[in-house]
C-alpha cells in the first residue's frame, strides 16, 4: 500500500521493518497515538481556554491558583474526574447508558483522521471526505439521544430530544454550506480543497468567491455553532431549564467523555472552517515576495493550528456574547432563514462559476 | 414585495446588531484593567476596602478615647435584629451618660440603620471583614472604652 501523500515517518518504518504486515501495524498504532494526542491535548487546552476567555469577558481572571495563571488547574480537574466512582442510577438502561458516551466519542475521532493538519500530516486521505464527515456526524446525534433515553430522567429525555431536533435541522444548512465549497473547489477531498486555495490570502475561499464567500462563512458559523450544541444554541443543555440536559445523570468518566466529545467537536469544526474558508495549512501569503518567503518558512501544521485556535476563540466569544434563543425561535431561524438562504447561495455559486466571477 | 417579505429582510439586516454586542465583549476581553475581582488571600497585604463597605460597627473616638455618644438609644430602637444594647449610667452631676455600649456581632446584618439614625455621628461601620471566630462569646462586644461625657 503506497500512500498518496509523501510521508517520511511511514516510509522510514516501511524501509526498516522487514515484515510488511508488521510495518503496517506499527504505522496504524502511530496514527492512533497521534490522533489521541491531538484530541486529548487540544481538549485540555480548550477547557483552560474556555475558562479564561469566559473570565476575561466577564471582567474576572479565572483560575489563578495552580501553576502560572492556573495552568495546572486542568490537570487537577482531570484527575478529580478520573478518581470518581462510576455508577448508574436506579432504573437506567445500563448497556445504552454506558454505551452512549462511547458512541458520541466515535464521531469526533473519525473526523480527526480525515483532517489534513499539515502538508503530510493526515491519517486518511479520503476522496469523499465531505460526505463521509457528514455521515459520521450522525453518531453525535445518536450518542446524545441514547444518553438522554437511557438515563430514565425526564429532563435528560427532553434535553436529548431538543438536541436531536436541533442538530438534525441544522445539519441541513451545515451540509449545504460544505457542499457549496465542494462545488466551488471541484473536489470533496479535504486535501484538494486546501490545495485549491494556493496563492495569497485573496485565494482563500472566503475571499476568492466575492461577497458570497463571506456570506457562506457567516452562515457556516451560525449552523456549526448550532451543530456543536454550544451557546447561544445550547438548548440541549440549558442549565437553567433542564438541569444539564442529556448528561444530567452522568458522572465521572461518562460525563468527562461527553465533555471531551464536545471539545474535540469544537476542534474538528474549527478545522473544517479552516480547511474550507481559510486555506487549511497554507501560509497567509500577502503577495510581497520578501514577507511570503518568511511565512513559507513556518511549517504548515503551525499555520493550521493558529487558524484553528483563532476560529475557536471566535466561537468562544460568540458564546459569551449572545443569549440563548427559545426552541421555536431556533427552529424558525433554521427553516425560514438559513435554509432558503443556503439554497439561494448554492444557485449563486453556480452562477459565479459559470460566468467566471471567481477570482483566479 | 409583500409585508412578510419586508419583515424577512428587515430581520436579516437587524441581525447585524450582533456586531455591537460582539465589539463590547471583545473590548472587555482585551482590557485587563477592567478586571474587578480581587485575588483575596494573595493580596491580603495590599487589599484596600472601598469606603462604602460596611464591616463591624465601631465607635468614633478621639485620641483620648472619648466618644460622642449621649446614650439617647436611637440606634438600639432602630436596630431590626436587636443587636445593640445601650446601657446608660449617671455621672457625678447626676446626668444620664453612656455606661456600656453592647454590640452583638453574631446577629448583626450590617444594614447600617444605627449609623444613619445616630444624631451625633458617634458610631460608624469600619472596614473589617475577616470576622470569623471559633467562640460565640467573642461576638458580644463592648464598643466604648470610656463612659460618655455628654
Amino acid at each position: 500500500m503506497t500512500p498518496s501523500i509523501p510521508n517520511p515517518i511511514g516510509d522510514f518504518i516501511r524501509a526498516n521493518v522487514p515484515i510488511p504486515e508488521l510495518a503496517y501495524l506499527i504505522n496504524v498504532i502511530l496514527c492512533i497515538c497521534a490522533i489521541c494526542a491531538v484530541a486529548f491535548g487540544s481538549a485540555m487546552v480548550l477547557v483552560y481556554m474556555e475558562r479564561k476567555v469566559c473570565a476575561h469577558v466577564q471582567c474576572r481572571l479565572g483560575p489563578m491558583r495552580l501553576g502560572f495563571h492556573g495552568t495546572i488547574q486542568i490537570v487537577a480537574d482531570t484527575i478529580k474526574l478520573m478518581l470518581k466512582e462510576v455508577y448508574a442510577t436506579k432504573g437506567v438502561d445500563k448497556l445504552l447508558f454506558f454505551m452512549a458516551p462511547m458512541v458520541l466519542l466515535t464521531a469526533p475521532f473519525m473526523s480527526l483522521t480525515m483532517i489534513p493538519f499539515g502538508p503530510n500530516l493526515q491519517v486518511a486521505e479520503v476522496p469523499v471526505a465531505v460526505p463521509l464527515i457528514i455521515a459520521v456526524n450522525g453518531f453525535g446525534i445518536l450518542g446524545i439521544l441514547l444518553g438522554g433515553w437511557a438515563s430514565n430522567n425526564k429532563y435528560s429525555l427532553l434535553g436529548s430530544l431538543r438536541s436531536g431536533a436541533q442538530m438534525i435541522s441544522y445539519e441541513i444548512s451545515y451540509c449545504l454550506i460544505l457542499l457549496f465549497i465542494v462545488m466551488l473547489a471541484g473536489s470533496a477531498s479535504f486535501r484538494d480543497i486546501t490545495m485549491s486555495q494556493q496563492g495569497t490570502i485573496i485565494d482563500w475561499w472566503i475571499f476568492k468567491a466575492p461577497v458570497i464567500g463571506v456570506i457562506a462563512f457567516i452562515m457556516f458559523l451560525i449552523s456549526s455553532t448550532a451543530e456543536l450544541n454550544r451557546a447561544p444554541f445550547d438548548i440541549a443543555e440549558a442549565e437553567q431549564e433542564l438541569t444539564g440536559g442529556y448528561h444530567t445523570e452522568y458522572n465521572g468518566m461518562g460525563f468527562a467523555m461527553f465533555y471531551l466529545a464536545e471539545y474535540i467537536n469544537l476542534v474538528t469544526t474549527s478545522s473544517l472552517a479552516t480547511v474550507f474558508f481559510f486555506g487549511g495549512f497554507l501560509p497567509p501569503c500577502i503577495g510581497i515576495a520578501a514577507v511570503d518567503h518568511i511565512l513559507n518558512f513556518v511549517p504548515g501544521v503551525i499555520w493550521f493550528f493558529v487558524k484553528v485556535f483563532v476560529m475557536i476563540w471566535v466561537y468562544m466569544m460568540i458564546r459569551w456574547t449572545l443569549v440563548r434563543p427559545r426552541v421555536d425561535q431556533l427552529m424558525s431561524l433554521e427553516w425560514k432563514f438559513l435554509l432558503p438562504m443556503n439554497l439561494i447561495l448554492l444557485v449563486l455559486g453556480a452562477v459565479f462559476i459559470s460566468f467566471g466571477w471567481i477570482i483566479q | 414585495m409583500d409585508h412578510s417579505m419586508k419583515q424577512y429582510f428587515k430581520r436579516i439586516i437587524q441581525s447585524f446588531s450582533f456586531l455591537k454586542g460582539f465589539s463590547v465583549t471583545v473590548k472587555y476581553f482585551f482590557q485587563p484593567k477592567r478586571i474587578v475581582t480581587e485575588q483575596y488571600p494573595e493580596n491580603k497585604a495590599t487589599l484596600k476596602m472601598y469606603p462604602r463597605f460596611r464591616g463591624r460597627l465601631e465607635m468614633v473616638e478621639d485620641e483620648n478615647g472619648e466618644n460622642r455618644c449621649t446614650a439617647c438609644g436611637m440606634c438600639e430602637k432602630s436596630c431590626p435584629n436587636g443587636s445593640i444594647n445601650v446601657l446608660p449610667t449617671k455621672n457625678i452631676a447626676g446626668k444620664k451618660v453612656l455606661g456600656k455600649y453592647i454590640y452583638r456581632l453574631d446577629t448583626c446584618t450590617q444594614c447600617g440603620f444605627c449609623v444613619e439614625t445616630c444624631p451625633f455621628g458617634a458610631i460608624r461601620m469600619n472596614q473589617d471583614f475577616e470576622l470569623a471566630d471559633f467562640d460565640r462569646s467573642h461576638f458580644e462586644l463592648k464598643l466604648n472604652q470610656k463612659e460618655g461625657r455628654a
